[in-house]
């Protein structure tokens, strides 16, 4: 059962945001997934992202496709309507919700499997037409939940929990994204959640489709000494190139960059993202550069990390199509149907 | 020539024309059909095209009939051939009697020449050559030479035609001028060379008050507009294309902000079916109306979306306009393939309400009430059309409207009504009728909750509970059931007497099926007509079963589809009811229908 009611305890000391609410807000139903699982620790930095951003909860939508990460949206937020569609068809369900109301904010999370192998096309599709969403994948390399075969992000030569060992090339969401025209590329480490909660926050702001793609350790299935997706592995081969503050519009950026480290994007809605370079010479706004060194690097066997590439400016799903700034889901009727005497107009050239 | 003359006949005969196709025969074709239609006279025309965009054979049937008859003939009176390339065949496909017009450019020997058929020659690219420069001028205006040849031929009004080709090209001047130079060749040509006009020819009647000629795609997504929905999502897909691209030209013309070009729409292209569908539902799931056109390959990628659909109660409209399967199959063809697949797409116990639209007409207003049906019963709805609806022109009753019309938007609730509640349950039934209520994302927190495909409790929790999951499907059972009094009731036309035949029929079959029970009656077989228009059956379906003795199902597909529906939602032994099938992927004629009834009533009782 993956629907266990949460008590909402409050405790002395809790602190409240801008709507006046806590983090228990934000929460959801109970995780039943495995204990230690890498995507709590994604679904707590999700809580605490929207929290920090003080979103109204019911003003958000959860969607999701099939797998264990799949199952995560049930457990933040319970104030906003969730969606958990067919496996690896989340893209397509977001787009359609975003066409209808494009004032809510979408979060997507998926896994490796639901998007790099039976939903790669719709992956690639929603961020061609860059539908504006924060789409986060929890990547272990494995399916869980019919019990650890590889998925397309397993890595050549690493090992499943019986013994086999996989032999082709991964199909890596990050180089994936730059390809496809992703506006916002991320990768981060379950186990950082000092990472991970700004570019959370970074990616709910950006004005187009948003990728992070979070290593979440698999603990049942591919979290031995021969994985490459391991919380050990992880935390030794992982490098964040660029760390990432999020500056809500109306707050002064703090300074102490130092000179030449530090970048700073501003998004749409007038907040910021202050980059700092953990390497100097990483440029996150050069899709090109930045992808051969990503693909330096993870031919080294290192993951960079960080937010690895943004581009501001660039036009929506919405824009593109010129569609009116309310949503069409809530126009009144009256501005739809052209009426009678339109249509017997309209007739005139087919008699 | 010595072989049998027609006898004189006024509106009523059928002209094929073999054209090449990319050589802007499509536009001479129309317009010879729609210079029938202002002379008055009833009309429809059937396109055969290839799945090619340019040098393949296609046909243009146009069949004038002052009974107002619309299906196809099955006979062609008079042939224009001019695809050098299926000359052959053409010749071979005139009825006993006929004529064929040729380009005599190239003159035929006579050895192909049949005793029982005219043939007339005329030489139209010459005519082109000596009066028109540059080689893509000549080929199109060879088109408009042979509609001045037919109209002298079948004494179509000159002032028609004239008209016609101002409205088509009345934005270039100088192509009415060069449009009007090419057809008075032809007139010309064929006043003096041939006696005009034929024993068969046209006369001005005033049968066509009211109508318009339209194809199904078009009026289908004018219904679009007219309905409100908003999102339409769909991949490319032969016939069902032009349903979008209607949709989208209304849409820029009535849903455009004439300042700032702001659009209250959104079409998006998907990657495949799989993606618009689940775009459709998206959007539906949002609170838009939301629909997507596609056709028999389309769905069946769509089926395990639109069984999510059925599951989750979430609304969608979906057009199939049907051509010929199994697999690719004949795309440019139509069929009445996708019965059985509509009514239960997807795996597990799924069924889902089905519109079939006769006519254009339909088209527009079942394209309105699949989106009322949808949100009332949060669920796909099908209009299931076909090729020949679809992409043909038909001579039909213009579509209209209602001013005082309110979209049926379904039990959503309001946020008065959600600060009124303790707890929402979306998937309780509180009024008994199956049907839940809903909440649209960003309304209320109290609305929240989680749509799944998997089992889930009233209160829309994940559970794998015994008990659970069968009342869940109880009551989709039940909301089904009540559907069959919102769909539109079948059409009963009753014999002048009491009958004990009864004929059940579909779709685009009602043309071919009226035409049939007239023949019929002549003969003095009397028969009552029962034209199914949804799924599920109402009663009345039930009662027409229970009333007749012997029942024909006439369809348009090998396996009898509509025939296994009834016998599988209906209390009937199926063994009264026999098939009369058509499948061959063009229209249904009567002809062939009135045969096969006579012959199973010679026949006797089926075994």
């Amino acid at each position: 059962m993956t629907y266990i009611a949460k008590p909402k305890v409050a405790y002395a000391g809790l602190t409240h945001n801008a709507l006046g609410l806590s983090r228990r807000d934000y929460e959801g139903a109970l995780s039943t997934l495995c204990a230690g699982c890498g995507h709590d620790s994604v679904t707590a930095a999700i809580v605490q992202a929207c929290w920090e951003l003080s979103l109204p909860p019911h003003r958000m939508v959860k969607l999701s496709g099939i797998g264990c990460s799949s199952k995560t949206p049930a457990y933040f937020v319970s104030q906003a309507h969730g969606i958990n569609t067919v496996h690896g068809r989340m893209p397509s369900v977001a787009t359609g919700a975003a066409a209808a109301n494009r004032n809510l904010r979408y979060l997507g999370v998926s896994g490796d499997g639901d998007s790099l192998s039976i939903g790669l096309g719709q992956f690639c599709h929603a961020m061609r037409r860059n539908v504006r969403m924060l789409y986060i994948i929890e990547n272990n390399g494995v399916y869980g939940l019919t019990k650890g075969q590889f998925s397309a992000s397993a890595d050549i030569g690493s090992k499943a929990k019986k013994g086999e060992i996989n032999m082709q090339p991964p199909i890596d969401p990050v180089l994936t994204a730059l390809a496809a025209g992703a506006t916002f590329v991320a990768r981060s480490f379950s186990g950082d959640k000092a990472q991970l909660v700004p570019l959370i926050k970074a990616g709910l702001a950006h004005e187009g489709f948003a990728l992070i793609d979070v290593l979440s350790p698999c603990v049942t299935f591919n979290d031995h000494e021969d994985s490459t997706k391991s919380y050990a592995f992880t935390r030794q081969f992982y490098h964040p190139a660029v760390h990432t503050d999020f500056v809500p519009p109306a707050e002064e950026i703090r300074a102490g960059y130092e000179q030449g480290d530090a970048m700073e994007v501003e998004l749409h809605d007038g907040s910021h993202l202050a980059l700092r370079k953990v390497e100097t010479e990483y440029d996150p706004t050069n899709r090109d550069a930045a992808f051969v060194k990503i693909h330096e690097r993870m031919q080294a066997g290192e993951w960079l990390t960080g937010l690895l590439y943004v581009e501001t400016g660039r036009e929506d799903m919405h824009a593109l199509n010129k569609t009116v700034a309310e949503p069409l889901a809530t126009l009144p009727f009256k501005d739809l149907c052209p009426g009678a005497a339109t249509l017997e107009r309209t007739l005139a050239r087919y008699r | 020539m010595s072989g049998k003359r027609t006898p004189e006949r006024v509106n009523d005969f059928t002209l094929k024309l073999a054209n090449v196709n990319g050589t802007g025969s499509a536009s001479a074709n129309g317009l010879l059909m729609k210079g029938f239609f202002r002379m008055g006279i009833p009309v429809s025309g059937k396109n055969y095209f290839p799945s090619n965009i340019q040098g393949l054979p296609t046909w243009y049937e146009i069949r004038v009939s002052r009974e107002g008859y619309r299906a196809r003939s099955g006979t062609v009176d008079l042939m224009v051939a001019m695809n050098a390339q299926t000359y052959a065949q053409d010749l071979a496909g005139v009825s006993p009697g006929g004529y064929l017009l040729y380009d005599s450019t190239w003159p035929r020997s006579h050895a192909l020449a049949r005793e029982d058929v005219t043939v007339l020659g005329a030489p139209f690219a010459q005519l082109c050559n000596e009066a028109f420069d540059g080689v893509r001028t000549r080929i199109l205006m060879k088109n408009m030479v042979y509609v001045g040849t037919l109209a002298a031929l079948l004494d179509i009004d000159m002032k028609v035609v004239e008209q016609l080709a101002k409205d088509n090209f009345g934005k270039k001047p100088g192509l009415v001028e060069a449009n009007m130079k090419a057809i008075q060749l032809g007139w010309d040509y064929a006043k003096a060379n041939f006696e005009c006009p034929l024993p068969f020819r046209v006369e001005a009647m005033d049968a066509t008050g009211g109508m318009v000629m339209m194809d199904g795609n078009t009026t289908a997504g004018l219904g679009c507009v007219y309905a409100g929905a908003t999102v339409g999502a769909w991949y490319p897909i032969t016939p069902s294309t032009s349903l979008m691209d209607a949709y989208r030209s209304f849409c820029a013309r009535f849903r455009a902000d004439p300042e700032t070009r702001e659009r209250r729409y959104c079409v998006v292209q998907a990657e495949d079916e799989l993606a618009a569908i689940g775009m459709v539902l998206g959007a539906s799931w949002a609170g838009a109306r939301a629909f997507t056109p596609t056709s028999g390959p389309g769905i069946s990628l769509m089926s395990e979306f639109i069984g999510y659909g059925y599951f989750t109660e979430i609304p969608a409209v979906i057009f199939d306009v049907q051509r010929v399967g199994p697999s690719t199959g004949l795309p440019t063809r139509t069929q009445q393939g996708d019965i059985t697949l509509a009514a239960y797409a997807s795996h597990g116990d799924t069924r889902h309400p089905v519109l079939f639209p006769a006519d254009p007409t339909e088209c527009f207003d079942m394209a309105v009430q699949a989106f009322d049906l949808a949100e009332r019963l949060q669920t796909p709805v099908f209009v299931l059309s076909d090729l020949d609806i679809g992409m043909n022109d038909w001579l039909c009753r213009a579509p209209s409207w209602d001013d005082s019309y309110v979209p049926d938007r379904g039990k959503v609730l309001s946020v008065a009504e959600l600060e009124r509640i303790e707890k929402f349950r979306r998937y309780a039934d509180p009024d008994g009728d199956g049907i839940p209520w809903r909440s649209l994302p960003g309304v209320h927190p109290k609305g929240a909750y989680f749509t799944r495909g998997s089992g889930h409790s009233e209160a829309a929790g994940y559970t794998e509970d015994a008990g659970e999951y069968e009342r869940l499907m109880e009551r989709l059972k039940r909301k089904f059931a009540g559907a069959a009094a919102l769909v539109p009731a079948p059409v009963l036309q009753r014999a002048d007497k009491k009958a004990s035949l009864g004929l059940i029929s579909v779709g685009s079959c009602d043309d071919a099926v009226a035409e049939a029970r007239d023949q019929l009656r002549a003969e003095g077989i009397r028969s009552d007509y029962l034209r199914i228009r949804a799924f599920p059956f109402n009663d009345d379906v039930q009662a027409f079963l229970d009333e007749h003795e012997r029942i024909f199902i006439i369809e348009q597909n090998r396996d009898g589809q509509l025939r296994t529906l009834l016998i599988n939602e209906c209390r009937v032994d199926g063994r009264r009811l026999e098939s009369i099938l058509h499948y061959d992927g063009l229209p249904m004629a009567a002809a062939p229908l009135v045969a096969a009834v006579r012959e199973r009533l010679k026949q006797g009782a089926a075994a």
